[in-house]
């Protein structure tokens, strides 16, 4: 279940040499990255968002500058129980200061309280729920890639601009399906659209025409798809076959990761429109380090939004660490650093972290290219919009968070 | 919810269409528990190394689709055959439990081995040109490929019956596991057709792979997910009738089709429920015999 992946070790005679000086200052950080590593979301986080916690700590500098940094990964098999189990022995045995990724919305806010109580720090990438920065807030959490009210706000609301104004939810049965058709109907409402019906699936299902098919009876412009990963990728795939999007019905695919468009095809994926925070080809930057990361990846795939989000975050929590001069193992202090110092990372640019946990950045509008457009094996989309950071996510006015009344 | 005839009857369809993979998948796991005394739980595994091969023959081999659902398993069935003659072989006249272990536990390395190099997510495979589109039924779009499958698994189901139930093949076959000395005093080579049978639920589990890819993604995972439901189907079947896992197969993708209609939710737990209560009235299955 839990494996010591990498012990990465001290410069050596450097390290030595400011042993006598720093030995007051605890320089040592352990990082427990948890994650999805062998179900319907490993690939899109698993095993590559810890090799991209590897490459944070690589990238950081901080080891030639005598820090220890240590890597452990853990499967939480999308059980909330088996997260929390995880979380508390990292705290409570390994001595874990941060756990990044989490994905599956249930297990991350099952982490969150655990993270609060044990006052670590959470950075979390790959949950979606907004629940994290809202309800669920805590001085402990960084939500950095993307969340649900993104999603509602970029995806959702161009399609009801674009005349798709009634709508029908097939909906993850769990934490992340309900907090993405919640924030998603808010938008539909706000801009005059309405919601005619909806049906929550069982997490993981292999067969959807069942579902498609009520899809297709209520009659709604737009079927919105409030799942995620391989639910996702059935849905779109079995909506071709039974003919609803050539009946005139369109797809909201509420969140498409790189992986899923992999696994559908372009031949059936062509056209559809999506929200990511991330993706390998936007710029120098991202597609150096998508390179490097490819290269070290078994499957030859460059990092998914979340994996990026995992690489981000680590270097912000790495430079607050150095900014900080010694890890104080105290997780309210180091977050609260982190919310002080602006972020710029190569992968999303320069934003901040609000006092909620939510970090700001931009959001990207894609289009899924044709497959004669498509030039390289994971050349996928095309950049259809941008929400400017200060769109894409809540208004901190409009959070719900404890930690904003003061 | 209002009750919609037209909705009911697409639902019904569609849940015949899941029906025929359950009902492949258990055909197989029928004939090897009642052949071979085996509780093959690689059997998921191998319907995943079915959809796999078709993927690679179609990219590597430049081999379609129709070639594929004869090559397919053919090729699973012989990977099968050589599982069957180097490990389950030796334990053959165990208790039941050790089968169960051995086969669960090739199940994880073969799934373990495919995730490794192709992750999780899965890969697409295309419906072929033949069976793209669909026809208007009136009450619901059906799906050419949806159809074929329904009618292909039949007949292959029917067939595989009439093999065991009704030629002097299956006669010889079924008699080997009454009493396999006896048979061997005839002159007939025992341990080879238990090699074959096997084989040949290997390959009906393989041939539902293929014919699963067009729909599924073709996922390491794709047969885990599915195997625990067909199990069910089995034990509701009665553990080693032919006929029985047939029809339970079909009619529990009905069940689950109608439950998906009135109360999604509950539609990947509906079969355990009626597992059960099958188990609680009748041990040995609707259609088992008493052991």
């Amino acid at each position: 279940m839990k494996n010591k992946i990498t012990a990465l070790m001290l410069g050596t005679a450097l390290s030595l040499a400011t042993a006598g000086v720093a030995f007051a200052q605890d320089k040592s950080i352990k990082i427990g990255a948890l994650s999805d590593q062998s179900g319907l979301y490993a690939d899109l986080g698993g095993p590559g968002s810890t090799l991209a916690a590897q490459m944070a700590a690589e990238d950081s500098g901080l080891l030639a500058k005598g820090w220890k940094i240590d890597i452990i990964s853990g499967d939480h098999q999308n059980k909330p129980d088996i997260g929390s189990n995880i979380a508390r022995q990292w705290f409570d045995v390994d001595k874990v200061d941060v756990i990044v990724d989490v994905p599956n919305s249930g297990v991350a806010l099952a982490v969150n309280n655990i993270v609060k109580e044990k006052n670590g720090v959470y950075i979390n990438s790959g949950a979606a729920t907004s629940d994290l920065t809202n309800a669920q807030c805590s001085p402990n959490t960084v939500h950095w890639t993307y969340d649900t009210y993104m999603l509602a706000h970029s995806t959702g609301q161009a399609m009801v601009k674009a005349g798709g104004d009634s709508w029908f939810f097939m909906t993850a049965d769990y934490a992340f399906g309900a907090a993405l058709e919640r924030d998603t109907t808010e938008v539909i409402k706000a801009n005059g659209g309405k919601v005619v019906g909806g049906v929550k699936t069982p997490l993981n299902s292999a067969d959807f025409s069942s579902f498609l098919l009520q899809a297709q009876s209520s009659k709604a412009k737009v079927i919105g798809l409030a799942n995620a990963g391989g639910d996702t990728t059935n849905s779109i795939k079995q909506a071709a076959e039974f003919g609803i999007t050539k009946g005139g019905q369109k797809l909201a695919a509420l969140l498409l990761f790189i992986t899923d468009v992999k696994a559908i095809g372009l031949e059936t994926a062509q056209g559809l429109s999506f929200t990511e925070t991330f993706y390998w080809d936007l710029n120098d930057e991202t597609r150096a380090f998508s390179k490097k990361f490819a290269a070290r990846m078994k499957n030859g795939a460059p990092p998914s939004m979340v994996q990026a989000g995992v690489y981000a975050g680590l270097i912000h929590y790495f430079k607050s660490l150095e900014a900080l001069g010694s890890n104080p193992h105290d997780g309210i202090k180091v977050v609260t650093k982190m919310k002080e110092l602006p972020t710029d990372d190569p992968l999303f640019g320069k934003g901040k972290i609000e006092a909620n946990g939510r970090k700001i950045h931009p959001g990207y509008l894609f289009e899924v290219k044709k497959p004669s457009e498509s030039k390289a094996p994971w050349d996928f989309y095309k950049l259809a919009g941008t929400v400017p950071a200060n769109e894409a996510f809540t208004p901190i006015e409009k959070s719900t968070c404890a930690l904003l009344k003061k | 919810m209002s009750i919609n005839l037209q909705a009911l009857f697409a639902q019904l369809l569609v849940g015949l269409i899941n029906g025929s993979f359950y009902a492949l998948l258990s055909l197989g796991l029928a004939v090897i528990f009642g052949m071979l005394n085996i509780i093959n739980f690689a059997h998921g595994a191998l319907y995943m190394m079915g959809a796999f091969a078709a993927y690679f023959l179609l990219n590597v081999l430049n081999i379609g689709y129709w070639p594929a659902l004869i090559v397919a398993p053919l090729a699973v069935g012989i990977f099968g055959m050589i599982l069957e003659r180097t490990m389950l072989k030796w334990i053959s006249g165990l208790d039941h439990l050790y089968g169960l272990l051995l086969t669960f536990g090739m199940a994880l390395i073969i799934q373990g081995v495919f995730q490794n190099y192709f992750g999780s997510s899965g890969l697409p495979y295309a419906i072929p040109d033949l069976l793209k589109g669909g026809m208007n039924l009136g009450f619901m779009f059906l799906p050419i490929y949806r159809g074929w499958v329904v009618i292909f698994s039949l007949i292959v189901c029917i067939l595989t019956w009439y093999l065991i139930e009704r030629t002097r093949l299956g006669a010889n076959l079924r008699a080997a596991t009454e009493n396999p000395t006896l048979v061997r005093a005839f002159g007939i080579n025992v341990p080879r057709m238990i090699t074959l049978t096997y084989g040949l639920g290997v390959g009906l589990a393989a041939l539902a792979g293929v014919l699963s890819a067009p729909i599924n993604q073709v996922r390491p995972l794709m047969g885990a997910d599915l195997i625990i439901v067909v199990f069910a189907v089995v034990v509701i079947g009665g553990m080693g009738s032919i006929m029985g896992s047939i029809i339970t197969g079909f009619a529990l993708g009905i069940v689950e089709g109608l439950t998906k209609y009135f109360y999604p939710e509950a539609s990947n737990t509906v079969v355990f429920v009626l597992m059960v209560l099958v188990l609680l009235i009748k041990p040995s299955g609707l259609t088992g015999r008493a052991a």
